[in-house]
């Protein structure tokens, strides 16, 4: 039973059955209800649940997030919107020192079954303060599970695993994926929290990633076919966990890895791959890992400086040349 | 010894001499020496590593009689007894 | 005083591998001791040094290819210093050791050569951790295949390495070597043959009887009575012993006759069983058994690869009966031996059946005729008439 739909119905269609199925479930965010949300997921949704499942908020992080955690302590199942990861950081004390806390510092007692959304990501020339890709700082946090849906389906399913999950859950989408096209099969029993799914199948090298660089890694792959390079590019899906069984059952295959990551290289979660890797599958590897991040500025306003500054199929096709050659 | 065990040790023994055979079967009823390019100087050989081992001496007018493994078994048989 | 170089073992050895070292600097060393051990297509050798001296400087590392004629270690004679070889050396490698090696005095100082090879050598060599693993689990040797593989090993590289591995042995050096000497043979050597039947049972009978007074360690090989019977008779004939070189015969004293051993992975070698002409029969059978068992573990002698003054070829174990052999220069004939077979025999006027051997001589024409030839086939015959006189 599947159909054609866009990233933003997919996830709106996720989150009107979640609320239809179970009453706890409410969303609130800042221009979340009579606006339809900033990149319109909640559309229709307020004339539907009302005000009070449906609940604009001040401008203020620190104050909503901090509202739905209590909430969540107390047997709700709120989804919080963020309108971008850049803002997130005003409620970060909350995320991070009670969400992802709680349960620990009570022994068990109290869980904390919170679903936060954000937009994350760059490309629409919003600057610097609206642009960036935190998704990895989240990643590397105890507590908290960081997902990163790339495709229509788990656009949709990823709401239904975030809700039924006990502890705090943060969905990063990637704010170019909302118009993206998609197949959704709401049929599909969802792959759950803490796997990655391999999207295409090859044998020479490994590209990892997740969110919007998924498209382009398999754009790349398209190129590097062309040229006999045969390219296994795989989704991570979620950053934290990360799905190291995954991971180093590619390397075992390929030998050579690579990772695109709009992060900052510094302290990256492609760094972090990139540590586990040589932890766990050293042995496998026939030539130095290699990585396409954003570079290391502030995201830059101009579009032709903001192209440069992110990776692109072109940066992927030449970094997985270098790491097949370097043999 | 049976006559297993002294096949097994004649088999034993034609590996140490030719040891590219390793991993190959001997068959039991060829002629040693056609069968598994084994020259005169190691048939020698052989018949002097298996008089160390079974304390049977070959007068080159038995060689007839010792010209395949079950043969070899049973004249070494016969003569240690 | 001398440089020690890399021998040729064999009319068309390019270079061959420096396995070990059996001497270190400043030991003394004897004339034909064994000092080192070369990899080379027909196995490893040992090779001799060829004067008395001390080893002054050793030049190349174990696990060093090194092509024909390059130094490998400087020898001296004890009251030497080492200032004159160093000069020689210079003139071999060239002008670029002058500039790394000021003149000096002292054997200290002068180890430039030394420690460049040390610096080459230690390099290290670049290897995938995959590549590293494979190598492991399909038994490759890494420092082999970097001697080919310049750049960094990969997996790539390990695998194709032990699939060519994996490849029913071919001793391909060995049989191009082979393949050079025998065309430049044929075309070259105008050979002569000579065929005759001998009756070999007196010989084999008396070889029986003598074997069953004997334990079976000390049993003599028939192969051995006829090598014994070969020798006997070119000490009759010594123009079938020797060299053509420069448009003349060069009669050979000594006789090491070289004797064709098939290897057991394909291949064959014709090491000489050095100074025959000393040896009686239980010394001959002695030094054949040592010879094929040391050709067939690859632990030859370099001068077992050079000295050969004649071949003696025995195909008689494969059942053949008669055996046109090709000389291999600069020799002047081979002796081919057949399978002694059951064949109807004149004696007297009676017919009888005998053990008989076709024993064949391949001569070169330029050095002798075939008068010479028949002389020495018929002394042969008569010496294994007279097997007990082989003693």
């Amino acid at each position: 039973m599947s159909s054609e739909t866009t990233y933003r119905e997919a996830m709106r269609e996720a989150i009107r059955t979640a609320m239809q199925e179970d009453e706890r479930v409410f969303l609130a965010g800042e221009d979340v209800g009579r606006y339809g949300g900033s990149y319109a997921v909640s559309m229709g949704l307020l004339e539907e649940f009302g005000p009070e499942r449906i609940v604009d908020t001040p401008l203020c992080e620190s104050g909503f997030t901090g509202a739905g955690i209590g909430a969540a302590m107390n047997g709700m199942r709120p989804i919080i919107e963020i309108m971008t990861v850049n803002f997130s950081l005003l409620a970060l004390d909350q995320i991070m020192n009670n969400a992802a806390t709680l349960q620990h510092m009570s022994a068990g007692q109290i869980n904390v079954p919170i679903v936060i959304r954000m937009a994350t990501g760059a490309g629409k020339q919003l600057a610097a303060q609206h642009s960036h890709s935190l998704e990895g700082w989240y990643a590397h946090i105890p507590g908290l599970k960081v997902l990163t849906p790339a495709t229509v389906q788990d656009a949709h399913d990823m709401i239904g695993l975030a809700l039924a999950d006990p502890d705090p859950v943060l969905i990063f989408e990637n704010a170019l994926l909302y118009n993206a096209k998609g197949t959704l099969d709401i049929t599909l029993k969802p792959l759950p929290i803490g796997k990655a799914k391999v999207e295409k199948e090859g044998k020479d090298i490994t590209i990892l990633a997740y969110g919007i660089n998924l498209f382009k890694a398999l754009e790349a792959a398209e190129t590097l076919e062309k040229e006999g390079i045969d390219a296994e590019v795989i989704d991570l899906r979620s950053l934290r966990p990360l799905d190291d069984e995954t991971i180093m059952a590619s390397v075992k295959k390929t030998h050579r890895v690579m990772i695109v990551d709009e992060g900052w290289k510094s302290g990256s979660i492609s760094a972090e791959i990139m540590a586990r890797i040589n932890e766990q599958a050293f042995y496998e590897l026939d030539a130095p890992m290699g990585r396409v991040c954003t570079m290391e500025v502030p995201i830059p306003y101009a579009r032709h400086l903001e192209e440069a500054a992110l990776p692109n199929p072109a940066k992927i096709v030449a970094m997985a040349h270098k790491v097949m050659e370097d043999a | 010894m049976t006559k297993e065990e002294i096949k097994t040790t004649i088999k034993e023994t034609i590996y140490e001499i030719a040891p590219e055979l390793e991993g190959e079967e001997i068959p039991e009823d060829d002629n040693i020496q056609r069968s598994l390019e084994i020259d005169s100087y190691d048939f020698l050989n052989l018949l002097t590593e298996l008089n160390d081992k079974l304390g049977v001496e070959v007068p080159e007018s038995d060689y007839a009689k010792v010209d395949t493994v079950a043969n070899m078994a049973d004249y070494f048989a016969e003569h240690m007894q | 005083m001398s440089i020690f170089k890399m021998p040729s073992l064999g009319a068309d050895m390019e270079s061959g591998r420096l396995m070990e070292w059996k001497v270190k600097e400043g030991d003394r060393v004897k004339k034909d001791q064994v000092i080192a051990e070369v990899e080379t297509s027909k196995g490893v050798i040992e090779i001799e040094v060829f004067e008395d001296g001390v080893v002054d400087k050793i030049l190349v590392k174990p696990g060093t290819e090194t092509p024909v004629g390059a130094p490998l270690a400087l020898i001296r004679t004890e009251k030497e210093n080492s200032e004159d070889l160093l000069k020689e050396l210079e003139a071999l490698q060239g002008t670029a050791l002058k500039e790394e090696t000021p003149a000096s005095e002292t054997p200290e100082e002068a180890s430039a050569p030394e420690e460049k090879m040390e610096e080459e050598a230690e390099r290290r060599i670049r290897v995938t951790p995959v590549a590293r693993k494979r190598a492991r689990e399909l038994g490759v040797d890494l420092e082999k295949l970097a001697s080919t593989i310049k750049r960094k090993i990969g997996l790539r590289d390990v695998e194709a390495a032990a699939a060519k591995a994996a490849q029913p042995a071919k001793p391909d050096g060995m049989r191009q070597a082979i393949a050079k000497a025998m065309s430049r043979s044929n075309a070259e050597i105008p050979h002569y043959y000579l065929s005759t039947s001998i009756n070999m049972t007196p010989a084999l009978s008396w070889l029986e009887a003598e074997n069953s007074k004997r334990s079976i360690k000390e049993r003599i090989l028939p192969a051995a009575l006829v090598i014994r019977a070969v020798v006997k008779a070119l000490q009759a004939v010594p123009e079938l012993n020797g060299f053509w070189k420069d448009d003349a015969l060069q009669v050979s004293d000594a006789i090491h006759p070289g004797i064709a051993i098939a290897l057991r992975k394909g291949g064959l070698i014709t090491p000489a069983l050095i100074d025959a002409q000393e040896k009686n029969l239980d010394e001959t059978m002695a030094a054949f058994r040592d010879l094929i068992t040391r050709t067939r573990s690859g632990k030859l002698r370099g001068s077992e690869m050079t000295k050969q003054t004649i071949v003696i070829t025995n195909l008689g174990d494969l059942g053949v009966e008669r055996v046109y052999g090709v000389i291999y220069p600069p020799q002047v004939a081979l002796v081919g031996l057949g399978r002694i077979v059951d064949a109807p025999w004149v004696e007297g006027d009676a017919l009888a059946i005998r053990k008989v051997m076709q024993a064949t001589l391949a001569g070169d024409h330029r050095a002798t005729d075939g008068r010479t030839g028949a002389l020495f086939l018929d002394k042969l015959n008569q010496l294994l008439q007279k097997p007990e006189e082989l003693l």
